[in-house]
Parts: structure tokens; C-alpha cells; sequence
């Protein structure tokens, strides 16, 4: 298969995984099987969602280099975007259906409660750089564009942090996700020549 | 808090045509009416005297009740299918789907501690000195949602009478089953089981807490706790500890579960207090749920939380020179 085909098959993929979960919400919700606690539910899911997807953001670069299919590089950007974009949801939920945009209780959780704030920094942090992932920005950035997408790594461990504290008392999942993240972030700063040859190809 | 007597009350909401009541004997009742409604709620009358009689099926139009304060009461099916129960698993929709096989009997209770007559159970050597009522209570969770409920059951003092506790108790300690091959959620430590709860010997005493053995006129269902729960209805629903196996009488103040489990967020007192607030959420407001928590597109019922849930009244005065921010 040529790469060109490649590319395409891949990029379909992604925007079917992407687009999947949103219409697995949208069909439970449409069937009232959103169970008893409809909120939550929606809420909690679209968490996961926007964790799991920005994980296998992070997976791709450890991913490219083990295996060396570099052809994962060209989703990269779409993977990271869809996560963006369940965390957006994720946060409108919380404002419209959580909080039904009582403005005065949104303001206490963002500023005082520790879970709301740094789930609160985790989009904002987001937002530069899901502005910044065209490849006209690449450009403009140069070498401080890979500088500034390094925040990636910080907006999940901020997300890590809130669904740890966001847990009443189960914390498996949430410990589960940051082994992970720590696995990843472990291959992504550990094999120093394997990272300058690869990058020398992009 | 309104002390419905009869002539109060419409006709038309009392007995609506599916209820099967005879109408004189109902009034004939006032007086059981009237001071059963001291303690508390709205009450119905003593279940067992007024509706059940020979060979009839009782049956009531929940949706036609109001508590004192004249709210809407949940449905039957939002009360049971509903619930915190992490015996059962932590999702408010496993306790209903993993308690089915669940059997509540035979059931023994253990009174313990401090107290003249001390001794185990039979769950229905347990009951039978009492006699059941009906009481609608809100039930609110520390969560910040909450319901209204028809409970049946009958007074904790019933019991503690009988158990005569002795000058050395102060206050009462309450466990859960222990029981992983029955109670699935127990096989991972999410709380460190068995589950505890406790009151103050006073609040133990009071009029309005009761051991429910029912609601909505029928048997709780295994995933509400069957088949004896603690309810408090000034306390947040944590303290509403189910499947009770023992009761001990103790001198010192007891260690209840979730206290243990995360100290800052859950304390003994456990008071209804909107002045209070969670580490991580606020307890000014709390989502009265309804149809539409469960409807089409869920929707969050935000209404201003009352102190003491709506009981301070009646409650209040045992809390006098206590700083319930530090006993939270």
C-alpha cells in the first residue's frame, strides 16, 4: 500500500475512533439508557473520553519510535484535537447541565474548590495549543512550537490530578490512567538518539 | 412544621379512587394522627392499623402525598433504583442490579455495649413490640441531591427502651454485614467494611429517627438496605447506615465509616447545614431529583437546602453552643 493510502486510511480511522464516542453518547442518550444519573453520566464519559484520547496523543511519538511506523506523525494533530474537543464538551456539560449556568456557584468551584481549578487550568492550557496545531503555526513557531506543545504534559497531569480528586472514594481508575501517563511520559524523555534521528525526519 | 389532621385534608387526596380506605375508621384515627404527626413528617396513619386489612391489597397514590413542607414525592422507582449503597458497588445504579440475589432472611440483630439487655435477635422478635408507620421524609445526601420518601418503620427509641441503656452510654454504634460472598462490593476496600455509623444517645432517642423496614407501604427492596435501615432526616443519608446487623451501646464517640475514609470531607454530626460547605462542592443548594433528572436530557433541580434539611425545629436545640462547623 502506498504511503499516500496510508495516510488516508489512517486519517479515516481517526476521524471514525474520534467522532465514535460522541455518537455512542448521543444514541444513549436519544435511547434514555443514560441510566439513573443522566448528568453524571454524560459528564463522567466525556472525561474519559477526552483522558483516553489525549493518552494516545501522547502514546504516538513512544508508539513512532518503537515500532517506526512515522506514519502515525500525520494523526497526531487530529488525535489531539478530538481530545480538545471531548474536553470542551466535558467542561460545556459541566456549565450547561451541571451547573445550569448558575454563574455565581460555577465562579466558587472555578476559583476556590482545588478539583474545578486545575481541571479548569488543564483546558485553558489546552486552548493555545489546539490553536496553534496548524502547520501555519508550525511555521511562524519554529523551535518553540515543539516547546510550546511540551505543555501537553502538563494539561494531563492537571487532568490526572482533577479526576483523582474528582473520585468520592474509588480511586482505581484514576491511578490506572496515571500509571499509564507516567509509562508514557517515561518512553517519551528516555531514549535520547532514537528521539534525534526521528526528528531529524519530520 | 404542619400537623395535618383530618378535615385538613381533602378528601380528594387522600383517597383517591385506587386507594382502598375505609373513610371512618380513617377519622376515627385522629388522635393516633395527630400525635404520631408530633414526631414529625406527614404520617399516614399506623400502617399496619389503617391499611392493612383482611384480605385487601393496600394501595396508595404516592403521587397524590405531600410532605409537611407540601413537596411532590419521588416515585417509587426513583427511590429503588437510585442509591449509594457500595456493599453493592459504587455506581447509584449497582446497588439495584447486583442485590437481586440478595436474601435478607433469616436476619439477626445483636444489641450490645452498655445496656441492661443486651442480647441477638430475630429480626422479627425485633419488630413486633413496634408499631409501623408511614413517614415522609426528605432524604438528603451529602452529595447534594436528595428526595422525598415515604418510610415505613418505626421509632430507634422503641428499641433503645427496650435495651436500657445504662449511665455509661452516650452514644449508639451501628454495623452493616459483612459479607463479600454476598455483597459483591465488598470484596475491594473502596470503604474499610464492615460499614459503621453512630449517633449521640439524644439524637438516637429523638422522635423523628426511625428503623425503616419499608417504603412506599412495601417491603425495602434489598438495594434500599434491606431489611432494616437507620434513617435521620436532619443528617446527611450517609448516617442512614443499611442491612444493620448490630447495635452496641459505647461510652466514647464512635468511628463512623466515612469519617475513617476521608476525615476532612465526612464528620460524626454529619448535620444538614447549608452554611457548611463539602471541601469540594457546596451544600447551599442540593438537585431535588425528579422526572426530569431521569428524563430525556437529564437536568440538574438546583433548590436552596434548608438547615437541618428542613427539621430544625424540632432538631435544633440539641445542637445549642455546639460549633457545627468543626463538629461537621
Amino acid at each position: 500500500m502506498n504511503r499516500k493510502r496510508q495516510v488516508l486510511l489512517l486519517k479515516l480511522a481517526t476521524w471514525v475512533l474520534g467522532l465514535g464516542p460522541l455518537s455512542w453518547l448521543v444514541w444513549l442518550t436519544l435511547t434514555r439508557q443514560l441510566g439513573v444519573d443522566g448528568v453524571d453520566t454524560l459528564l463522567h464519559k466525556m472525561g474519559d473520553f477526552a483522558l483516553i484520547i489525549l493518552l494516545t496523543g501522547l502514546a504516538i511519538t513512544p508508539l513512532r519510535r518503537l515500532t517506526g511506523w512515522n506514519v502515525l506523525i500525520r494523526i497526531q494533530r487530529l488525535v489531539g484535537l478530538f481530545g480538545f474537543f471531548y474536553l470542551t464538551l466535558h467542561f460545556l456539560t459541566y456549565l450547561v447541565l451541571d451547573q445550569t449556568l448558575d454563574w455565581e456557584f460555577i465562579l466558587e468551584d472555578l476559583t476556590k474548590r482545588p478539583y474545578a481549578v486545575v481541571g479548569f487550568a488543564a483546558w485553558l492550557l489546552l486552548i493555545p495549543l489546539a490553536v496553534t496545531s496548524t502547520r501555519g503555526w508550525v511555521r511562524r513557531l519554529g523551535k518553540r512550537w515543539q516547546k510550546l506543545h511540551r505543555l501537553v504534559y502538563v494539561a494531563v497531569a492537571l487532568g490526572l490530578l482533577h479526576f483523582y480528586w474528582q473520585v468520592k472514594a474509588d480511586t482505581l481508575w484514576p491511578l490506572v490512567a496515571a500509571t499509564v501517563y507516567v509509562v508514557l511520559l517515561t518512553l517519551r524523555v528516555l531514549p535520547r538518539t532514537a528521539s534525534n534521528r526521528l526528528q531529524g525526519e519530520q | 412544621m404542619l400537623i395535618r389532621k383530618p378535615n385538613d385534608i381533602p378528601s380528594s387526596e387522600i383517597t383517591p379512587e385506587s386507594v382502598y380506605v375505609d373513610r371512618r375508621r380513617f377519622i376515627a384515627d385522629a388522635t393516633k394522627l395527630t400525635v404520631a404527626g408530633a414526631a414529625g413528617g406527614v404520617l399516614l396513619g399506623q400502617g399496619r392499623d389503617l391499611f392493612a386489612q383482611e384480605g385487601q391489597v393496600q394501595q396508595v397514590d404516592w403521587s397524590q402525598m405531600r410532605s409537611e413542607l407540601g413537596e411532590e414525592l419521588n416515585s417509587y422507582e426513583q427511590a429503588t433504583t437510585y442509591n449509594n449503597y457500595y456493599e453493592f458497588g459504587t455506581g447509584k445504579g449497582d446497588p439495584v442490579r447486583r442485590a437481586q440475589d440478595f436474601e435478607p432472611r433469616p436476619w439477626s440483630i445483636a444489641v450490645e455495649g452498655a445496656c441492661a439487655n443486651p442480647g441477638t435477635f430475630d429480626l422479627e422478635d425485633f419488630i413486633r413490640p413496634s408499631t409501623m408507620e408511614d413517614r415522609i421524609y426528605r432524604l438528603r445526601c451529602v452529595e447534594a441531591w436528595s428526595m422525598v420518601i415515604p418510610w415505613r418503620g418505626f421509632p430507634l427509641k422503641d428499641v433503645i427502651d427496650r435495651a436500657a441503656p445504662t449511665g455509661n452510654a452516650k452514644f449508639v454504634e451501628f454495623t452493616t454485614l459483612y459479607d463479600p460472598d454476598r455483597m459483591p462490593g465488598q470484596r475491594r476496600n473502596v470503604l474499610r467494611w464492615p460499614y459503621v455509623e453512630g449517633l449521640r444517645l439524644d439524637e438516637a432517642t429523638h422522635p423523628l429517627t426511625i428503623l425503616a423496614t419499608g417504603l412506599y407501604g412495601r417491603d425495602l427492596p434489598n438495594q434500599n438496605g434491606a431489611p432494616l435501615r437507620l434513617i435521620i432526616p436532619w443528617k446527611y443519608g450517609f448516617k442512614g447506615i443499611k442491612g444493620i446487623v448490630k447495635m452496641r451501646f459505647t461510652e466514647r464517640i464512635p468511628r463512623n465509616s466515612w469519617a475513617i475514609a476521608t476525615p476532612h470531607e465526612y464528620g460524626f454530626y454529619a448535620n444538614v447545614n447549608p452554611e457548611v460547605d463539602h471541601p469540594r462542592w457546596s451544600q447551599a443548594r442540593e438537585d431535588r431529583l425528579s422526572a426530569a433528572s431521569f428524563g430525556f436530557i437529564p437536568r440538574r433541580n438546583w433548590i436552596p437546602t434548608r438547615m437541618f434539611n428542613g427539621y430544625g425545629d424540632q432538631v435544633a436545640h440539641m445542637y445549642d453552643g455546639m460549633d457545627l462547623r468543626t463538629n461537621f
